[in-house]
């Protein structure tokens, strides 16, 4: 917060009283006021349906969205001063006033069987135009879901990039201490939302990694004794053991066309990188190595896997063909870095970077090779892209629990997710939804 | 984690108890199996089967590791060769291996450097006369930490590989 504008200031203090409005808290850090973030104003959408209107704030939400990808300043409420629900009631000059290049507007009105019709348009202040108008009609249930969507559409109509709002993320809780430690796999929203339980169990959890199309996980159980690696489809909660080999199994990750899982055990001798064929079942081994060899994470391309190895000594990350081969490594800068997840095409890997005690989130640049800081806890691990590369989460601690931060790319707004009690890890977020 | 041992010991006292007689072995056996015994080892330097209650060095299972270290210190070594001499005396004995690391670095390194922690104790025990086929191990990397503070003294704590038998004799 050293470097707070005082715009940036206002906007804080107005989140955290909005907050405490919406049951679950959810507390935001601008880092840096100076960027070249966009302002915005999204006006309360108006409800013209009958009776009441739905629980959900969706403008809201659509406004909470926009502020956490760090792409956008977004106007507080009692800043607004006029509230225009469609085109004939905007007056361009009062948002020219207020500094906003764009201008969200909207309404709310009944579309018949208890459904809703959202409409919403899009202007550009300077050009006083509209840029875009659509509606989306949803249950009252799915309003958040609604609210997602048209954060994600206004994000790429403005920046020409698919928004990554409306997509679910996993994570692993855990609640209790000792033998009494009850672990829970989690799926929620992308703003922590929603929170449902995946599975329950006594024994730890680990690792949880999506299926491309987003229809079920794979995750480390120790439910058998021993780690042990099951895929669970996400609709109908079955779920099918597949590696349950001597010694570790962890470290699942789909290939990029579903088809493969990359994984590492320890059957061998010492962990080394392997990829299973899902429709046969058959793995073949990719790394060879006395050094522990962890944390496959395919690139983009399907082609190559990023790993991490201690084979120099403290854990790195290295690169090797998914077919096999030799492996080269990544990275030079820092004691420690681990745990790569891949985004932009693979231009840029984020990894839990460690130096002395203190472990933070990094972003390799590949092609300058340059490292930026992203985060600034002292147990800062597990980083996960979004799907379009605008943001992270993390896993972080605070006092004796675990809490999952979703930070902007460039590390300029961080925001702490509130979804459990007890210990909070292992945030995984998933892949684009289909409508 | 010693209470869920009593239990199971207790459960495979008996279970053990009825596998000796059903495979006829020196039936008299049952009566050193009264486990209220507090006495050490007897003067021929053999353990019975109670000890691993109440013999000193056997109570002691577990094994503490330095920072992203494997080697076993020589403070262990005791505890390790008593181990290895009950799992001598007692081939049926079974032991899991439990290793662990503490919260830093990444959740599977950790389950790596769990296995490799359980593997130097692994080896250590076979070295001084276990066999090979009396041990297992499993490693939990840092989910199951015994403190769950953020200092060294927390960490050195979790930084460890506890000796479960599984079958006490």
């Amino acid at each position: 917060m050293n470097r707070l504008s005082l715009r940036c200031f206002a906007m804080a203090m107005l989140l955290a009283f909005a907050g405490t409005a919406f049951a679950q808290g959810l507390s935001i850090d601008i880092t840096d006021g100076s960027s070249t973030a966009d302002p915005i104003a999204v006006v309360p959408f108006a409800f013209e349906g009958a009776g009441l209107p739905p629980e959900t704030d969706v403008s809201e939400i659509v406004r909470a969205d926009l502020a956490r990808s760090g792409k956008f300043f977004t106007l507080g409420r009692r800043d607004i001063i006029e509230f225009p629900t469609r085109e004939s009631e905007v007056k361009f000059a009062t948002w020219r006033m207020l500094k906003q290049n764009y201008l969200v507007v909207g309404r709310l009105a009944d579309a018949g069987d208890g459904a809703l019709r959202v409409e919403f348009e899009l202007f550009d202040v300077a050009r006083q135009s509209r840029m875009m108008g659509l509606a989306i009609s949803g249950q009252r249930t799915a309003m958040r879901d609604v609210a997602h969507q048209i954060a994600d559409l206004v994000y790429e109509k403005i920046l020409g990039v698919r928004g990554a709002f409306w997509t679910r993320i996993a994570y692993v809780t855990s609640v209790g201490l000792g033998q009494n430690t009850q672990y829970a796999l989690m799926v929620a929203d992308s703003d922590g939302f929603n929170p449902q339980v995946v599975v329950r169990s006594r024994e730890p959890l680990m690792s949880p990694a999506w299926s491309p199309d987003g229809r079920r996980l794979a995750y480390v159980s120790f439910e058998r004794g021993n780690s042990s690696i099951y895929l669970q489809d996400l609709s109908t909660g079955s779920r099918e053991l597949v590696s349950s080999q001597k010694g570790i199994n962890g470290g699942p990750a789909f290939s990029p066309d579903g088809t493969q899982l990359a994984m590492n055990l320890s059957y061998g001798g010492s962990p080394d990188v392997y990829v299973m064929d899902l429709a046969s079942r058959k793995t073949r081994k990719v790394t060879s190595h006395f050094a522990i060899d962890v944390e496959p994470v395919w690139t983009p391309d399907g082609q190559r896997l990023v790993f991490t190895s201690d084979r120099s000594g403290k854990p790195q990350l290295y690169e090797v063909p998914a077919s096999g081969g030799d492996a080269s490594r990544l990275t030079f800068q820092g004691q420690y870095n681990a745990r790569a997840t891949i985004c932009c095409d693979g231009k840029k890997i984020a990894m839990a970077q460690g130096t002395g005690n203190v472990y933070r989130i990094a972003v390799l640049d590949r092609a300058t090779t340059t490292y930026s800081e992203i985060s600034p806890g002292n147990v800062d691990e597990s980083p996960s892209f979004a799907p379009n590369g605008s943001m992270l989460l993390y896993a972080a601690t605070e006092g004796p629990r675990g809490v999952l931060y979703a930070v902007s790319a460039d590390g300029r707004v961080r925001q702490r997710l509130v979804l459990a009690d007890g210990d909070v890890r292992e945030p995984a977020w998933g892949p684009f939804r289909q409508r | 984690m010693n209470n869920t041992f009593r239990i199971l010991f207790s459960v495979l006292l008996v279970a053990g108890v009825a596998a000796c007689a059903k495979k006829a072995v020196k039936p008299t056996a049952t009566a050193d199996t009264t486990p209220a015994v507090s006495q050490p080892t007897d003067n021929a330097g053999r353990y019975q089967v109670g000890d691993l209650d109440t013999d000193a060095c056997l109570r002691q299972r577990v094994v503490y590791f330095d920072l992203d270290r494997t080697e076993i210190k020589p403070e262990f070594n005791a505890q390790i060769s008593c181990h290895a001499e009950y799992m001598r005396q007692f081939p049926n004995a079974r032991v899991t291996l439990e290793g662990h690391a503490d919260e830093r670095g990444t959740r599977e390194y950790n389950l790596g450097l769990g296995e490799r922690r359980g593997m130097a104790v692994q080896s250590a025990l076979s070295g001084a006369g276990a066999s090979g086929g009396q041990l297992n191990v499993v490693s939990y990397g840092e989910e199951r930490p015994v403190d769950r503070g953020h200092d060294e003294s927390a960490w050195s704590k979790n930084r460890r590989v506890e000796i479960v038998y599984t079958t006490a004799n």
